[in-house]
């Protein structure tokens, strides 16, 4: 899939002649641009990208991509995309979603992509709100939200998107955000050499309909109480001036703090990408996994594991068949074993 | 049996040459009646007898054994003379059990032959097939009107298998074979064709393929040995059409014919579909063909299938999915995206009874609204039916070149009954087939300026630019696209254009598709009988056998239902009156009476199984005396 074209690209040769129309401020424009600025440098033609998107505000960006592209219907970008990878496993196809599409009315198709591993980028915008309906409650709205639909406050208990990836057996789980170019740009080069399903959550903000959302993890006086980003091999350390750490005792996260209890580095939480039950622990950890404790939400890649994509063991079924029994001809398929002859 | 002679062949028994024979298997569901149909159909037809057959089975997979939901019946008839149904009453019917007599009797003719498995009509099988306290049909004298020939044949497949070390379930499951041999006794059949099935089938368990060959040869030598046969009947072979023939099912048809198809076109072949009977067998069938480079894939839900063969359409495959009528509902959306990107897909509807699960197992025609008019905004789509198990070939190729050629979803229409069913097939060679003209737009084409994926050719069909094509990349969608450039476009004056122009690109098939001929009888006259789908067979032999007493009635049938072909209306025309039988409350009827304002006579049938030769017969003679 990846080769060299002869003239590098630019950032600019992914932007197509067609006016960008999300509302300003939207946090689509970030992820945009960064898509944009790391595609050049993937070392992927052009013409093998394909962007298949559903429905909603974020579904536009296949439009704004100057690449093959395919603006779908609302929660089938998942097996739309699946079926280009399975045809052509030579392109490299990126899917837009949102939290809506995904984990709405696109559930379905959504569990099952994770769990079938075909090589491809999904990247899920969740702004925890329908936008493009302007302003309804999504499966990831925290619960108590008020929405046009509910004046009196969601009742439903939310998805955690990682969470649910996860349990749908994903390979690699990422989370990312907005308004941190840098740690986005690192997490989808990350998703796209990651070989299968690459599902990255971006926490998007909406200005119209939930605006700061997320602002905890990006404004400079709360971030580093609230947002922990992990590192491969790294132990889990934030706050200000890193001075907390998180620490496993058995399976039950605690929040340690470095500079009086003692604990050193070595003794906390290493982050083990590979380690499925850590990485179930560290999805969900902000969810109240212990009562009263408010842990502070974990970005970056949560899980990532090699394993048999899909449409590689579709080819390799094929190819054995051809070996061992030769293809036949499209007479003897017409023909069938038994015929008879009338004279 | 419709004309019989008879002639003296031995000592004991009488030979009966006859034209054709109709029997019906019928026994639990697990008592093999599936299999044994069809090995005496194969046997039959490399005979060289026309043949039809219909398998019925119940939607249950093993209902309680011996209840009348657990019946399952294969029926076939075969001739010496064109064969176009599986038959409407029985000559002969098998019944493993009292509850296959109690299902079958209404549909056996007078005089029929009736073999009994007596072990099945023990006091627990009367009753568990509903007879009333102490009532016996084989005792109490209700099937006088029958040849009754009382067989325990369980008794007699034991007796065959006492040699041999298998194993009492086994040797229970062995008894279709029993009967099968001496039904190939009892219409001078030879074994050796089942034989060698056998030898195949159980080639990895030699006690079990010699089991089943000694429980065959028993039946024939009962039939040989006994003398409760006074007769065996003869139907000699048919004159068909000389040529290489096969035994080919519907779903068999169509799974080879979008094989066909890929390889005529020099594109590979996609299937996205979801497990829905009586659809799901060109999954199965598909999924066999890796070796030629067939991808399947086993979505998680109809949405899926037809999604996934979208996503495989856009990378320039043949992409095809396959449902019947509630699937076919899940896809709808999907179909309206389809149309508005305009891409080529073969949708295959397998129809059964409806609404909603309805009858799952049964035949039905009552989808053609759905595939006509069942869609969001303004999105015509060209609609073909296919009317027998072979002719699912011919009508599937078509739906892929049609698709194909002219950049569009189309729905090719079948039904369980035709799906399921099988009939001899004069299979064509690969060279006989029609190529398939696919071409894939390139950079070197659009040198002079961008790439205008909605630029409309002489069909007024679209250019098909894949992905990995360099210097086309473009982006298409499910929003209204602007006229050529293909862009997001909410301009009023486009909109109604393009819905305009998708109208008159499905409206131009008709410039491409043959012109309708009147398939049986004189282009003019009183009554024209007009058919779509699987009531073809009845219609035609119907309409056959009456011309035979002198009553004139031509045949006309629509392969081609949207867009109906140019001259349909004027071949209609010279017909002073119309009859359309339908298995649905008559659809076909309100898209010729929308279309031309012909008043059409519409003669309904709606029960899960296809007409019977009377009731066409019945209304015909109506419309000719009135």
């Amino acid at each position: 899939m990846i080769t060299t074209s002869e003239n590098k690209l630019t950032a600019k040769d992914f932007v197509p002649d067609q006016d960008v129309k999300w509302c300003p401020g939207c946090g689509d424009y970030s992820i945009l641009k960064q898509v944009q600025t790391i595609f050049p440098d993937l070392g992927i033609p052009r013409e093998n990208f394909v962007f298949i998107s559903g429905i909603g505000c974020s579904s536009r960006f296949t439009y704004y991509m100057e690449t093959y592209g395919m603006h779908s219907i609302h929660g089938r970008a998942g097996i739309i995309a699946s079926g280009v990878k399975s045809a052509n496993p030579n392109l490299s196809v990126w899917v837009v979603s949102g939290d809506g599409d995904s984990t709405a009315i696109g559930g379905n198709h959504f569990i099952h992509l994770m769990r079938r591993n075909l090589d491809l980028n999904y990247l899920m915008f969740n702004n925890q709100i329908y936008s493009l309906t302007k302003g309804q409650y999504s499966p990831t709205s925290e619960k108590g939200k008020i929405t046009k639909s509910t004046p009196f406050g969601t009742i439903e208990a939310p998805f955690n998107p990682a969470e649910l990836a996860l349990g749908a057996n994903a390979s690699f789980v990422s989370r990312t955000l907005d308004r941190d170019p840098k740690h986005m740009q690192a997490i989808l080069k990350k998703a796209n050499q990651h070989k299968g399903t690459s599902f990255v959550e971006v926490y998007q903000n909406c200005p119209i309909f939930n605006d700061g959302a997320f602002f905890a993890y990006s404004d400079k006086e709360t971030k580093k109480e609230e947002a922990i980003y992990v590192e491969n091999g790294q132990p889990l350390i934030y706050g200000e001036n890193n001075n907390k750490g998180i620490k496993l005792n058995g399976l039950t996260p605690e929040i340690v703090d470095l500079t009086t209890t003692g604990v050193s580095a070595n003794d906390l939480w290493i982050h083990n990408e590979q380690d499925k039950t850590k990485a179930n622990l560290l999805a969900r950890m902000f969810d109240a996994v212990v009562p009263d404790v408010h842990f502070p939400r974990p970005f970056g890649v949560l899980f990532a594991e090699e394993r048999p994509v899909y449409e590689e063991m579709m080819q390799s079924q094929i190819e054995n068949a051809k070996a061992k029994k030769g293809e036949p001809n499209l007479d003897s398929i017409l023909s069938g074993d038994k015929t008879w002859t009338i004279n | 049996m419709d004309t019989a002679q008879e002639q003296v062949a031995g000592n004991k028994v009488n030979f009966i040459d006859t034209e054709n024979v109709v029997i019906r298997f019928s026994g639990d569901s697990g008592d093999g009646m599936q299999l044994t149909g069809t090995q005496f159909s194969d046997t039959s037809a490399f005979f060289g007898n026309d043949i039809c057959t219909f398998p019925d089975y119940p939607s249950e997979i093993r209902a309680p054994a011996g209840t009348i939901a657990g019946v399952s019946g294969f029926q076939i008839q075969f001739g010496s003379k064109e064969i176009n149904t599986p038959g409407d009453s029985y000559d002969v019917l098998v019944a493993m059990n009292a509850a296959a007599l109690k299902v079958e009797l209404k549909n056996i003719k007078k005089g029929g032959v009736i073999i009994a498995n007596t072990a099945g009509f023990d006091k627990k099988s009367l009753r568990l097939a509903q007879y009333s306290d102490d009532a016996d049909p084989l005792k109490d004298g209700s099937l006088s009107d029958y040849k009754v020939l009382e067989i325990d044949i369980t008794k007699h497949t034991k007796e065959s298998l006492s040699g041999t070390n298998l194993g009492n379930k086994e040797v229970e499951r062995a008894k279709n074979m029993f009967i099968l041999g001496l039904i190939y006794w009892m219409f001078d059949r030879p074994t050796e064709h089942t034989e060698a099935f056998i030898k195949e089938k159980f080639g990895k368990k030699p006690d079990i393929a010699e089991g089943n060959i000694l429980a065959l040869q028993a039946g024939w030598n009962y039939g040989e040995n006994t003398e409760i046969f006074t007769s065996r009947y003869r139907v000699a072979s048919a004159e068909l059409a000389k040529g290489n023939y096969r035994s080919i099912t519907g779903n068999h048809a169509a799974a080879i014919a979008l094989i066909a198809a890929s390889k005529k076109a020099g594109i590979p072949l996609f299937l996205g579909s979801y497990p829905i009977t009586p659809a799901t067998d060109i999954l199965h069938d598909l999924s066999k063909y890796k070796a030629s480079g067939v991808k399947t894939f086993q979505a998680e839900d109809e949405i899926g299938g037809i999604c996934s063969s979208i996503g495989a359409s856009y990378t320039g495959h043949l992409a095809a999915t396959t449902t019947s009528g509630p699937g076919l509902s899940l896809k709808i959306e999907a179909l309206g995206l389809a149309t508005i990107l305009e891409i080529p897909l073969v949708v295959i509807n397998v129809q059964r009874g409806g609404p909603s699960t309805g009858l799952p197992t049964k035949t039905e025609q009552a989808d053609l609204l759905q595939a006509m008019y069942c869609r969001h905004g303004e999105a015509p789509l060209p609609v073909i039916a296919a009317a027998s198990p072979s002719d699912c070939f011919d009508t599937v190729f078509e739906a892929a070149r049609i698709a194909l050629e002219h950049m569009t979803p189309i729905i090719c229409l079948t039904d369980g009954y035709i799906a399921n069913g099988s009939e001899p097939w004069r299979y064509p060679t690969e060279a006989a087939l029609p190529m398939i003209k696919v071409h894939f737009a390139s950079k070197d084409e659009w040198k002079e300026g961008p790439y205008l994926p909605y630029k409309r050719d002489e069909k007024l069909s679209r250019p098909w630019a894949i992905p990995g094509t360099p210097g086309l990349e473009h982006r298409i969608g499910g929003l209204e696209r602007k006229h050529e450039t293909g862009h997001p476009s909410h301009d009023p004056e486009n909109h109604e254009f393009m819905v305009k122009l998708r109208q008159q690109k499905i409206d131009k098939i008709a410039d491409y598709i043959p012109e309708q001929k009147v398939n049986f009888g004189k282009e003019s006259g009183k009554l024209a009988v007009l058919t779509w789908g699987s009531t073809y067979g009845t219609v035609r032999n119907s309409l056959i056998e009456m011309s035979k007493e002198g009553k004139e009635v031509s045949h006309i049938h629509l392969r081609y239902l949207n867009p109906f072909p140019k001259n349909l209306e004027a071949v209609l025309r010279k017909f002073d009156k119309i009859l359309i039988p339908e298995m649905n409350n008559g659809q076909l009827s309100v898209l010729i009476r929308s279309k031309y304002l012909i008043p059409t006579i519409s003669l309904n049938k709606i029960k899960g199984v296809p007409f019977s030769a009377d009731e066409i017969k019945a209304k015909v003679n109506e419309l000719l005396n009135n």
